[in-house]
């Protein structure tokens, strides 16, 4: 280590790893940024599920669909992307130990990223894009909210750039021995996919840039569509691969979950960066462009492959954790390591719920509604927003949630402010949208439509009379978009108030449990001491196909059942309908 | 065996190339089967079942596909609602709808067992058909012609809620579909509708 690399890092006193301050310094920037994106995302959601609920119907027609837009950029592109961009930082730095390339620029690419939100969100407030977060045109907004989306996605792609430039810089000054970690391999795979995805966001940003200033003809709406979602669905994949990672590094600090395999879980996530790519066409499955080979070839992520993959680490990541669990000596019984998992500490609570929703909700209504004829009875409805809600919010942006309940202490240095708050936040955030997504499904199971000021229809030609059972729905969605919504506001006041005025943290005290400090920090999870032993127990051949995780494919296999149940219920009663070809 | 006991955030020495347990292998065996399950079903749906979203696709000027549509509406119409025209068109016949700021046009009169060609389109933005309260639901883009074999099945008198924003009015925007019985007569599946007829029935 030169002498230059000692005076511009530190050492954690918790993991041992080396922490360049640039580096620390970006990450900490763009986590700031990401949650004041979260806060008027969050801010704009309470407003929206207010007047989503139809009885209270709060906001005029105009401000809903401003707001609208404000909350799918500010949750969907910035409040992710900029935790995203923290999390490049952090994989290809501090898990390396490495130093961050060209820390200047990295500031620069920061300030073009934040110049371009500054534009979006001037645009969309101002009412000079009333597009909605999609903008499809004819639909025309401002040239500036274009040329925002461009500025940010070029930043963003820049910093990606320097993500790979770190990797090289770690491998050649050998920061590290052998293959990169796990963790890092998914984030490697995470920036991979947000290049395809921030490619396709200037393929299909530009020409409409240029369309709005008068330069170039009208872009094709329908090729549009197709290449805005291969920005669009596919930046949430960027967040799939971000999520899965953070899965593995939550494991791997709360409870000393190990890696089963590494040849499995690394094989997944190629998995991610050949296929995931292709889910962009599930919100074309009904459109008039593309034939039926076509959609099925791209909406089976050829051949489910991609699914394949999230159910393999839907396996791997509890199994993971079991068996981490039982290395440390809790082996009683099926589920003996579920009951005494640290379910106070908010890193583990927000990875079980992250994986539970992502996997039980998100993953199961996504791939049905992504079926090319079940979409029939999907397509625009509230079932959509039902289905995204439970992956990209109690998904991800949970498990962003629970990584920064150690990000605080580690990166920031300061303990977790109101650590109480904190210790719940999860289980409110997680179950007040599991209520929203609940009542967003059924509602759009009886045909409600998403994006919609009125479903009463009063200034309607026709009236169009609903069951009545979709008030109740529109209830339990705005009770729990209220929870969840104050989930999201504790989380932020957590995080400012850390931030800004939080505790110093210079030691980290082994051994008590530390107001402040979550359970993996204080008490790290260490293996017992016979831990090849028990390991070679776990895995004799007399145990059978259970082997060392019996608990987790318990899980699974109801997880598979549910899977089919549901999937099997939507062609059911999508053969009552018409006939339609 | 076994791998050397390790978290995902500490980097793997050597060949990381092993057999997995067979716990893991049965489980990528399981989901894989289960994978080419979802995969199959879309096939073979397209073989045996009777929703599809295939129909004859193609591209058309908007403005040449609103006056065709007009066209059509002349043929057929037997009356009118709200200044729309209600137009019944022979069985198998090719049937328009457009979508524009903010409404459908024109109201569409079928007899149900009968086999029609629905062409849907927009002269102007992006547009969702919204079959109430069926829920069938078809993305409507300007420029290109959705022409879909539609056979309905029940009758009764149905919306078209504009399911895609268009624009500020867009909960303003909806349509009408009757679909009479064998007997010719509208039936009317919903009590709680309370539709001026303006043409005859």
């Amino acid at each position: 280590m030169s002498a230059s690399a000692i005076a511009t890092s530190r050492v954690c006193p918790a993991t041992g790893r080396r922490i360049f301050r640039q580096a620390e310094g970006l990450i900490r920037a763009n986590a700031v940024v990401a949650v004041v994106s979260l806060l008027i995302g969050a801010i704009a959601a309470l407003l929206l599920v207010l007047t989503r609920w139809q009885a209270v119907h709060l906001l005029p027609a105009t401000w809903y669909y401003r707001l609208l837009g404000v909350h799918g950029m500010n949750m969907l592109i910035f409040f992710i992307i900029y935790f995203e961009m923290a999390v490049l930082w952090f994989a290809a730095t501090v898990l390396l130990n490495a130093r961050p390339a060209a820390p200047r620029f990295g500031w620069f690419n920061f300030g073009t990223m934040l110049v371009g939100t500054l534009m979006v969100e001037w645009a969309q407030w101002s009412g000079n894009a009333d597009v909605l977060f999609t903008s499809y045109p004819p639909l025309k907004a401002h040239p500036v909210f274009y040329l925002g989306v461009i500025l940010f996605a070029v930043g963003a792609l820049l910093v990606t750039a320097q993500f790979f430039a770190t990797l090289v810089i770690a491998k050649r000054e050998r920061t590290y021995e052998g293959s990169v970690p796990l963790v890092v391999y998914g984030a490697i795979t995470a920036a991979i996919i947000a290049v395809i995805t921030l490619v396709h966001g200037a393929l299909v940003y530009i020409p409409t840039f240029l369309w709005s200033i008068g330069l170039t003809g009208p872009v094709d709406p329908q090729v549009y569509r197709m290449l805005w979602w291969a920005l669009g669905h596919s930046s949430q994949q960027i967040n799939v691969a971000a999520m899965v990672a953070i899965w593995y590094m939550l494991g791997g600090l709360t409870v000393g979950a190990v890696v089963l395999n590494e040849k499995v879980s690394r094989t997944a996530f190629v998995l991610y960066i050949l296929f995931i790519s292709m889910a962009s066409a599930h919100h074309l499955l009904v459109d008039p462009g593309f034939s039926p080979a076509w959609k099925i070839v791209n909406t089976s992520y050829f051949m489910y492959m991609a699914v394949l993959a999230s159910m393999v680490h839907g396996f791997t990541v509890p199994a993971g954790i079991e068996l981490g669990m039982r290395l440390r000596g809790f082996t009683s019984g099926l589920f003996g390591w579920l009951r005494r998992a640290p379910w106070g500490d908010p890193g583990f609570s927000s990875l079980v719920l992250s994986v539970i929703v992502f996997g039980f909700v998100g993953g199961i209504t996504g791939v049905t509604l992504g079926t090319e004829q079940i979409n029939i009875i999907a397509h625009n409805t509230m079932r959509i927003p039902g289905h995204f809600h439970s992956t990209v919010v109690s998904g991800t942006a949970l498990a962003f949630m629970g990584a920064t309940y150690y990000l605080l202490p580690l990166i920031f240095r300061r303990k977790v402010a109101f650590w109480p708050l904190a210790r719940i936040q999860p289980y409110l955030f997680s179950g007040g949208l599991l209520l929203l997504v609940m009542g967003m499904t059924f509602a759009g199971s009886f045909g409600v439509p998403r994006r919609h000021w009125d479903i009463s229809f009063s200034q309607a030609p026709f009236d169009v009379p609903f069951n009545p059972a979709v008030d109740l729905f529109l209830a339990v969605m705005g009770i729990g978009g209220i929870l969840a919504v104050t989930g999201a506001l504790i989380f932020i006041a957590i995080a400012v108030k850390s931030v800004f005025f939080g505790e110093p943290v210079h030691d980290i005290p082994r051994g008590a449990p530390v107001r402040g400090l979550p359970a993996g920090l204080t008490n790290p999870p260490v293996h017992a001491a016979n831990v090849d032993e028990i390991n070679e127990q776990l895995h004799a051949p007399a145990r059978g196909i259970a082997g060392a995780t019996p608990g987790t494919l318990v899980l699974v296999a109801v997880f598979l059942l549910a899977f089919m149940l549901y999937y099997f219920t939507n062609w059911k009663l999508l053969s009552f309908l018409w006939k339609i070809g | 065996m076994l791998t050397k006991v390790h978290t995902g955030l500490d980097p793997v020495p050597g060949v990381w190339w092993k057999p997995a347990h067979k716990a893991e292998k049965v489980w990528v065996a399981i989901a894989f089967a289960w994978c080419m399950v979802l995969f199959a079903m879309m096939p073979l749906w397209h073989y045996r079942g009777g929703q599809n979203p295939a129909g004859v696709r193609g591209k058309v000027d908007p403005e040449a596909f609103y006056a065709r549509t007009q066209e059509f509406a002349a043929q057929y119409q037997i009356g009118a609602d709200r200044g729309i025209p209600i137009v019944k068109p022979p069985p198998g016949a090719d049937v328009y709808l457009v979508g524009l700021t903010y409404s459908w046009y024109p109201i569409l009169q079928l007899e149900a067992g009968k086999e029609y060609m629905l062409h849907i389109s927009s002269k102007d933005v992006n547009h969702g058909f919204s079959l109430f309260p069926l829920n069938v639901n078809f993305q409507v883009v300007p420029g290109y012609d959705y022409a879909l074999r539609v056979t309905p099945t029940t009758s009764g008198d149905f919306r078209i809620i504009c399911n895609e924003f268009c624009g500020i009015g867009h909960h303003m925007m909806v349509g009408r579909v009757i679909v009479t019985d064998g007997d010719g007569t509208p039936v009317a599946d919903n009590p709680n509708a309370q539709v001026e007829s303006g043409g005859p029935q």
